[in-house]
């Protein structure tokens, strides 16, 4: 038992790996601020695209949006990190991860706002229309603000998953939170700096977690 | 006798969804200040030739004038100026539910009609007056019987001032105690001289209060005339079988 808890809850261990993890948790951060923000309108306008009158324009959209949930994240990070540099394009790992990332969730936003603008009744817009408001302005007034409190619950749920997908970039040695750990891991010998990160990753998704939820079953009961 | 000007007028009509022809050379005209009604059995087009007249719905063929001006030549883009002078109101209401009701009838005048935001409210006030909702005026939709929420839509119709208002089927989705507060609504706009075309079920405001009716089968206009002519002396088979189904249906 004692063994069990030196090797994964060494109080000791974590505090010396505590300020390397924060540094880590701070890049994560900035990851996540970039991938969520650029994500959401990216894939606003994407939605926009998907359900435009214009069938070459919806059409690219729904390419686009299928294409790249279809691949997985990773590959897609590694071809951006290590598979461009062959055709000159070097980026940082900092920028190949929102790169990559931007590419893959962007179009995962895109479906959940899609499918908020579908849910919406079309008599919403032929009221709006009626009333001599364009086609942007129903949308900007009428449609979109109903669609995204339809699928606010999936829009947290996907912004979870970005925080999650975060870590994979520690595979092109950018050090975030999961690169944090593990570097204090192999520093140390000892597991609890990886304990700590999952803990870490624990306080700020559980509460997002349960949020999702909770508004699910609401969403659900009426 | 009927000096006054057309303020709609609907030239040979015609509208194809497809392989079927739903509208089939449609004539009717609507004076200014004049209540028409327009019957027919289900599927008889009624509701397609209404939402032709502001352009919901594309016409095939044949012409649509509002005050003069033809609105069939107009362009897809240009659209929203002239639905501005055509209210419309819909059988389900279709209120924007995530806007209390005042909001509901200011929006396209501020961002449609460009009005100043405090003269939309003034406007959008005296409106819920005239319907006699003022006092709901900071409720949500939901919190209206389908009545009140009809009357708030034809409220921001109304708000915009158009020439006609077009009604689609206004009471088809209210609980029979909730028909009367609407029918009301329409009768007073009527001796207000607002032009109005109404596709409805309720024969017996029809007789009361529209200036003519117009019956519609199969895509035709079958007869038109007052409604003392049309309920009192039907002349056409189909007609005289439609009204008895209908008064049939209702005892």
């Amino acid at each position: 038992m004692d063994a069990f808890i030196d090797t994964f809850f060494n109080i000791d261990i974590m505090r010396q790996a505590f300020p390397l993890l924060m540094k880590g948790a701070w890049i994560t951060l900035q990851l996540c601020a970039f991938v969520i923000i650029l994500g959401l309108l990216g894939g606003l306008a994407l939605a926009l695209a998907a359900v435009s009158p214009r069938g070459w324009l919806r059409w690219s959209a729904v390419i686009y949006i299928d294409f790249f949930r279809a691949l997985p994240p990773l590959v897609l990070l590694i071809f951006v990190y290590s598979g461009l540099p062959f055709a000159g394009i070097n980026l940082s790992p900092f920028v190949a991860v929102i790169v990559a990332f931007l590419l893959n969730n962007s179009s995962y936003f895109a479906e959940v706002f899609r499918a908020g603008i579908n849910s919406i009744p079309k008599g919403q817009t032929e009221a709006a229309r009626a009333t001599g408001l364009s086609p942007a302005q129903t949308m900007t007034y009428v449609v979109l603000p109903q669609a995204v409190r339809n699928v606010l619950p999936d829009l947290l749920s996907n912004t979870v998953e970005v925080v999650k997908l975060t870590s994979l970039a520690s595979v092109v040695s950018l050090s975030e939170l999961l690169y944090s750990a593990n570097m204090a891991r192999s520093v140390t010998y000892n597991s609890s700096p990886l304990v700590l990160a999952a803990l870490l990753y624990l306080a700020v998704l559980w509460p997002l977690v349960r949020v999702v939820s909770r508004y699910q079953r609401g969403l659900a009961v009426h | 006798m009927n000096a006054r000007r057309y303020m709609l007028e609907v030239r040979g009509l015609g509208k194809t969804f497809g392989e079927t022809e739903v509208l089939k050379a449609i004539d009717l005209n609507v004076s200014e200040g004049e209540l028409v009604f327009i019957i027919g059995p289900s599927g008889s087009g009624k509701s397609t030739m209404l939402r032709c007249c502001n352009r919901l719905e594309e016409p095939t063929s044949g012409a649509i004038l509002i005050d003069n001006a033809r609105i069939t030549d107009i362009p897809r883009r240009d659209l929203d100026r002239m639905r501005l002078n055509v209210g419309m109101v819909f059988q389900g209401f279709h209120l924007y539910p995530h806007m209390s009701v005042i909001k509901n009838v200011i929006l396209a005048q501020i961002k449609a009609l460009k009005r100043p935001a405090d003269e939309a409210r003034q406007r959008g006030m005296e409106l819920l007056d005239q319907v006699g909702l003022g006092h709901k005026a900071d409720a949500m939709p939901s919190e209206l019987s389908g009545g009140q929420q009809q009357r708030v839509a034809i409220a921001r119709a109304l708000a915009l001032d158009p020439k006609v208002m077009l009604f689609d089927e206004p009471t088809s989705a209210l609980d029979p105690e909730l028909v009367g507060s609407v029918l009301k609504v329409m009768k007073d706009l009527r001796d207000k001289g607002m032009t109005m075309l109404v596709v409805s079920h309720e024969m017996a405001f029809a007789r009361e209060a529209a200036d003519r009716v117009v019956f519609m089968d199969g895509g035709y206009v079958v007869e038109a005339g007052t409604p003392d002519e049309i309920f009192g002396n039907p002349k056409s088979d189909r007609l005289k079988s439609f009204l008895s189904r209908v008064s049939g249906g209702a005892h």
